[in-house]
């Protein structure tokens, strides 16, 4: 083992995919099945319920902003994390590249999205 | 094989590895519910973009929702998020100090359960709160 | 051993075999071998030994599961030979290999310098927070302070848990589970101290951040450890470190 060792930054990341992992766990399957399956075929929720007078409210109020941005960075960081770590796994190590394209597209989505949010108004 | 080294010692290969044993096929598996994890948000994310382009552009993206491909591939991602789920919580125990409860340590098998108990109340509130909000 | 001890049952022992002056790499030798149900595949490997070829190589010592030197890969789990029974591979065969994600020495003997390099690194005894003199009396601690490290103190040392991590296997930089295991016993220890100083290497790019919780290295311990556990909230102990390292400045790694 080497003497002196280099602390490692991992934390942050680590803390984005625990977070992110935490509230894909908690809300994922939910929020699947509000999007992409109950409200598209109108069973239990309204047709209407992601409407573009419901949705566009909900994205200027800043709560809704909240969540909206919360959700898709973290699951985004949470899943760009272990993708990094699963290129590891299957032996893809040139450590710096894939950590730079993992991280990055995760950056690049938490930007799209606070853009996005912003460009909504408030 | 480290031939600088004269005792020769053999390096066994890691290629592969994760085939050797079901336990790492299982955690493979479990780990590439990040997949399906990333293709939720950025479904997400594009239908952002798309509300801040405008009501025909959101329009747009509810319509392609509603396509049987659409619906296809959401019940997919139910099924993976659902797996991350469990695996989430299965594996919580073994991430946290132990839980003493009345003098006693929680079983790994009650924290669990917790969690997929807390989940399934995060559950029916959204719902409700998205159904109370729209309805 | 005579033969009237073994009710004529046979198992095929397949052993991986390396020996560095003649072999380029490992390859598979097997053997006949008598066998009765009380035998451990650790008194297989022996019989081969005494009775067939001489020149096999593996470690034992105390055949009561407490020596930790008998640690194999066994019809591919990390299991102690000595714990492990012929009878109970009903096929007749039995697949014997050193363990794994260690350099193959010699046949079944692995290579265990690295471990114990990071055994002495991480100052494996109790460094006391206050030094208390005899006329002061015993360091005391209560059944609730001693069950918090209890079960991570039973580590022998065996490595099933490293042949268990693929983390290791890709980068043997990493600590790993059984070191995380023995640190976070002294960490958790009523008398211990030195968490600060046990955190550079806990906190370091070698340190418990390489896991990925796969959670094999937990199920394979023959001492029922949690070396995951050991690991995990060590994670979370090493990410306060880190957040919390400028408001509170001494301690934990540059």
């Amino acid at each position: 083992m080497k003497p002196a060792m280099k602390r490692s930054n991992a934390p942050i990341f680590w803390g984005l995919f625990g977070a992110g992992g935490m509230l894909a766990a908690l809300f994922g399957p939910v929020l699947v099945f509000v999007t992409g399956i109950a409200v598209p075929l109108g069973i239990i929720l309204p047709a209407d319920a992601m409407s573009w007078s419901h949705m566009h409210a909900f994205a200027q109020h800043w709560a809704g902003k909240g969540l909206l941005f919360v959700v898709v960075a973290l699951f985004m960081w949470h899943a760009m994390h272990r993708i990094y770590h699963s290129l590891h796994d299957l032996g893809v190590h040139a450590a710096s590249a894939t950590r730079f394209a993992c991280y990055g597209l995760a950056v690049l989505a938490t930007l799209l999205a606070a853009g996005a949010l912003l460009a909504v108004g408030f | 094989m480290n031939t600088s080294d004269p005792r020769r010692p053999y390096v066994r290969p890691m290629a592969g590895w994760w085939r050797r044993n079901p336990y790492f096929v299982e955690y493979m598996v479990h780990e590439a519910t990040a997949l399906f994890v990333a293709a939720y948000a950025l479904i997400l994310l594009v239908g952002l973009l798309r509300l801040a382009q405008g009501e025909s552009a959101w329009n747009g993206w509810l319509e392609a929702l509603r396509s049987p491909l659409s619906v296809i591939f959401h019940l997919v991602l139910l099924a993976a998020i659902s797996y991350h789920c469990w695996t989430w919580f299965r594996i919580m125990p073994k991430t946290m100090p132990p839980l003493v409860v009345g003098g006693k340590r929680l079983a790994p098998g009650v924290i669990t359960a917790c969690g997929v108990a807390v989940a399934a109340v995060c559950s029916v509130a959204v719902l409700a709160a998205v159904w109370g909000a729209t309805r | 051993m005579s033969e009237s001890h073994r009710n004529g049952k046979v198992i095929r022992i397949e052993v991986l075999r390396y020996r560095p002056e003649q072999d380029e790499e490992p390859f598979l030798q097997a053997y006949e071998v008598p066998f009765s149900d009380d035998m451990s595949v650790l008194q297989g490997l022996q019989y081969i030994k005494d009775w067939l070829d001489g020149t096999l190589s593996f470690r034992w010592s105390c055949r009561m599961a407490i020596c930790g030197s008998c640690g194999m890969m066994i019809d591919g789990e990390p299991r102690l030979a000595c714990k492990t029974f012929l009878r109970d591979f009903p096929a007749g065969a039995v697949r014997v290999e050193a363990l794994a994600h260690f350099p193959v020495e010699r046949d079944l003997v692995i290579r265990m310098d690295d471990f114990l390099a990071k055994l002495e690194s991480i100052k494996p005894w109790i460094i006391p927070k206050e030094q208390r003199s005899i006329a002061q009396g015993e360091y005391l601690q209560t059944p609730a302070q001693l069950d918090v490290y209890e079960q991570f103190s039973s580590c022998i040392n065996c490595l099933l848990c490293y042949a268990a991590c693929p983390q290791y296997g890709l980068n043997p930089d990493f600590v790993g589970p059984g070191i995380m295991a023995l640190l976070h016993r002294y960490n958790a220890d009523s008398r211990d101290g030195a968490a600060a100083e046990r955190m550079e290497i806990a906190g370091s790019e070698a340190g418990v951040f390489n896991c990925t919780a796969v959670g094999y290295c937990s199920e394979v311990c023959p001492k029922h450890v949690d070396p995951a556990n050991a690991v995990n909230q060590n994670k979370t102990r090493a990410a306060g470190d880190y957040f919390l390292r400028l408001a509170r400045p001494k301690g934990g790694a540059k």
